[in-house]
């Protein structure tokens, strides 16, 4: 069990008008949405204005907040006396992105880019494309002034913490030399790039001819230099969201729960945040389990079983004690990987959130998730 | 000594799960277990992440295949950690010679942008890479490899992720890069190829199968096996369950062998103690019924399904070669 570990007040944060953005961060598998939306129904029923942004296509947190589906626009899940509202909306990755292609460019070259077969593939599995979109919606939902909490679930992406990358990928990928190389044609006045090219540009244009064939690299031509207008747009705004997650008033809420890897990936997302100056507001680790026979240690258990065993009486108290052995060694390797991280980070407020024995299919379910995590503190 | 399996003729094991279901480890134990007896099979990763390497508890894998383990009855594990960008040139210099256009192509970022741009081209030299390794053969025409396991992306992307063609096709109508992903097709839709899920007995990850496994089918790509994992045996008989839910569950009994065990000081102490078990009871009896049902939605798969306890000190490499037996006896491999 966590000794040391400062305790992570939930309310608080969620009671403090200031806190305005929670981001839930951690790797895949470990309840991070369920979290989300748990801390978000909390905080309505706390009197906050609060709106979940969820990437997870899962229909069973939809439908676990009264909703069939969820979409790109926010919708009202449940509202309360002291004017507190809940709403929920599902990121559509694509959608977002045509939105900003379309307010940026005029509408030919939006046309250009929308039909571009490079386009479509970006839009739609880019890695990258649905932390930089979740980011892009998180700024629009914070314009807004609409909501003043808004609780956003990062995407479970390969790389943790890819959507603070996001940004700097983005601004990489701009100021590269293929980007130049690529739009040299429309800035050359429609001569061809490769005309321009010097030996080593040329020795480079003839291997992509080759690799991809000349169709390839003129869809791609005509798609960068397209982009090339509506990149400036883009970058400022990635920039701007970056900070708004720098700044006071966001919370970052690492999710875990209390197994060897997801315990490593929520220490390096501590790390990480620390790193990149983001606010930590404390982990929520998930699914712990506990007993409520915790004096009666595994070992303590199972000898008391054997003996009953050997003696050949009393056979169903020997198979509970042995049940609650498991229990105890269960809780016990729990404990020893949370002790790890609390070790290597001893001032990181923890907030435990006992296993439960079913998922959660409701309103109700989640609420039981909030308490339980309100309880911890 | 050959054994009936139940992918007897499979080379390719591509191995997918939802995040946290110990896809992974999985793998892991899927080629130790297919390498059991004398054969040689390679363990590919392709997302970056180093799990193989952190699994069997080895310095960092390099884009180079390497032996990692030995498997039971003197087999051998290789292991190789695909990165894109290496894969490309690879393929550069092995299909046109141009060793020096691709390093210029890295310099200038360019691997890096068309990754990016067009993740189906990633995919296309990963997976390209891998289907190499499985139809790679010796001086005397036999395969290298007895099989390949791929550690692949999880189940919400697996089906994009093997089925480059239809990717790709939106990218590139002709050219080497098509011939190459018809190429992958050709052994990723082949019966030479089986896509294993890796789950859980939970709502969730049984829910990703499910939809995972259609997904699949409607591609026309091989659905395999389905890995249950870290699945916890009861303790209980059912009988005792029930009446647990039921709130039938005899107290006093249970209070009595608690005093009989030395375990309780009183009467009054020793009922105490039982009613909080209760509860243990109660929590494991309504866990052991969910499972059942989800097992159940597994079953209507039709799938092979492979059990695996859950390994009691965590996973380790002694947890790995069990995880590999216990798929031998069932047939997995």
């Amino acid at each position: 069990m966590i000794r040391k570990a400062p305790v992570l007040d939930v309310d608080a944060i969620l009671d403090d008008r200031a806190t305005r953005i929670i981001v839930c961060c951690g790797s895949g598998g470990v309840g991070k949405t369920t979290t989300a939306a748990a801390l978000g129904l909390r905080a309505a029923e706390r009197g906050r204005c609060a709106v979940v942004l969820t990437v997870d296509p899962a229909r069973r947190l939809a439908q676990s907040m009264g909703l069939t589906e969820l979409d790109n626009t926010p919708r009202e899940v449940a509202s309360y006396d002291n004017g507190g509202k809940l709403f929920a909306m599902m990121l559509d990755m694509k959608r977002t992105f045509d939105e900003i292609i379309e307010a940026h460019a005029d509408p030919e070259r939006a046309r250009q880019i929308l039909t571009n077969p490079f386009y479509q593939s970006l839009s739609s599995s880019f890695s990258g494309t649905q932390e930089y979109m979740a980011m892009e919606k998180l700024g629009q939902l914070r314009r807004s002034g609409e909501w003043d909490l808004i609780i956003v679930d990062t995407p479970p992406s390969r790389s943790a913490l890819d959507f603070l990358d996001a940004p700097e990928r983005l601004g990489r990928f701009l100021d590269g030399r293929f980007i130049r190389l690529l739009t040299a044609p429309a800035k050359a006045g429609g001569r061809s790039a490769f005309k321009l090219l010097n030996a080593g540009f040329g020795l480079v244009a003839g291997a992509m001819t080759k690799l991809l064939g000349a169709q390839v690299l003129k869809d791609l031509q005509t798609f960068v230099s397209a982009l090339d207008a509506v990149f400036g747009g883009f970058r400022q705004r990635a920039e701007m969201t970056y900070k708004l997650l720098q700044a006071q008033g966001t919370a970052f809420i690492v999710v875990a729960a209390p197994e060897r890897d997801a315990m490593r990936e929520a220490a390096y997302f501590v790390e990480r945040l620390a790193e990149e100056r983001m606010p930590l507001a404390g982990l929520v680790v998930n699914r712990v389990h506990t007993s409520p026979v915790s004096g009666l240690s595994a070992a303590r258990s199972t000898a008391a079983a054997e003996e009953l065993e050997a003696r050949g009486e009393h056979e169903l108290t020997a198979a509970v004690l042995r049940l609650h052995a498991g229990r105890m060694q269960l809780a016990a390797r729990e404990g020893r990987e949370q002790d790890h991280f609390v070790s290597a980070h001893p001032t990181v407020p923890v907030a435990q959130v006992p296993a439960m024995s079913q998922d959660v299919h409701d309103l109700d379910g989640l609420r039981a998730i909030g308490d339980l995590m309100a309880k911890a503190s | 000594m050959d054994r009936d399996t139940d992918w007897d003729g499979v080379r390719l094991h591509v191995v997918t799960g939802k995040g946290g279901t110990g896809k992974t480890t999985v793998a892991a134990a899927l080629a130790l277990a297919l390498a059991s007896g004398g054969r040689k099979v390679l363990l590919v990763e392709v997302e970056g992440r180093q799990g193989i390497a952190q699994i069997f508890d080895l310095p960092p894998l390099p884009y180079e295949e390497r032996r990692i383990a030995v498997a039971p009855g003197g087999g051998d594990v290789y292991a190789l950690a695909i990165d894109p960008e290496e894969a490309m040139l690879e393929y550069m210099e092995m299909f046109y010679g141009m060793r020096r256009a691709g390093r210029a192509l890295t310099r200038m970022g360019i691997v890096d942008f068309a990754t990016t741009v067009a993740p189906g081209f990633r995919d296309v030299l990963v997976t390209g890479k891998t289907t190499e390794a499985v139809r790679r053969k010796d001086r005397n025409g036999r395969r290298v490899y007895d099989a390949v396991v791929l550690d692949a992306p999880p189940t919400g992307r697996i089906t994009r992720f093997l089925n480059v063609t239809k990717e790709v096709a939106g990218l590139a109508k002709v050219g080497p890069i098509k011939n190459h992903s018809d190429l992958v097709s050709g052994v990723v839709k082949s019966p030479e190829t089986a896509v294993h899920f890796v789950t859980l007995l939970e709502e969730m990850p049984v829910q990703e199968t499910l939809d995972g496994i259609a997904e699949l089918r409607e591609a026309g790509l091989p659905a395999g096996g389905v890995f249950v994992n870290m699945v916890r045996e009861s303790q209980l008989p059912q009988a005792v369950l029930d009446t647990a839910v039921k709130g039938r569950f005899d107290v006093g009994e249970l209070a009595l062998g608690l005093k009989a065990a030395g375990l309780a000081d009183g009467a009054a102490d020793a009922s105490k103690a039982a009613e909080a078990l209760l509860e243990e009871i109660v929590e494991h009896a309504r866990r052991t019924e969910l499972e059942l049902k989800e097992r159940e939605a597994l079953v209507e798969t039709g799938t092979p399904r492979y059990e695996l306890n859950l390994l009691a000190d965590g996973v380790d490499l002694a947890g790995l070669y069990e995880l590999a037996e216990s798929m031998r006896n069932q047939g997995a491999a």
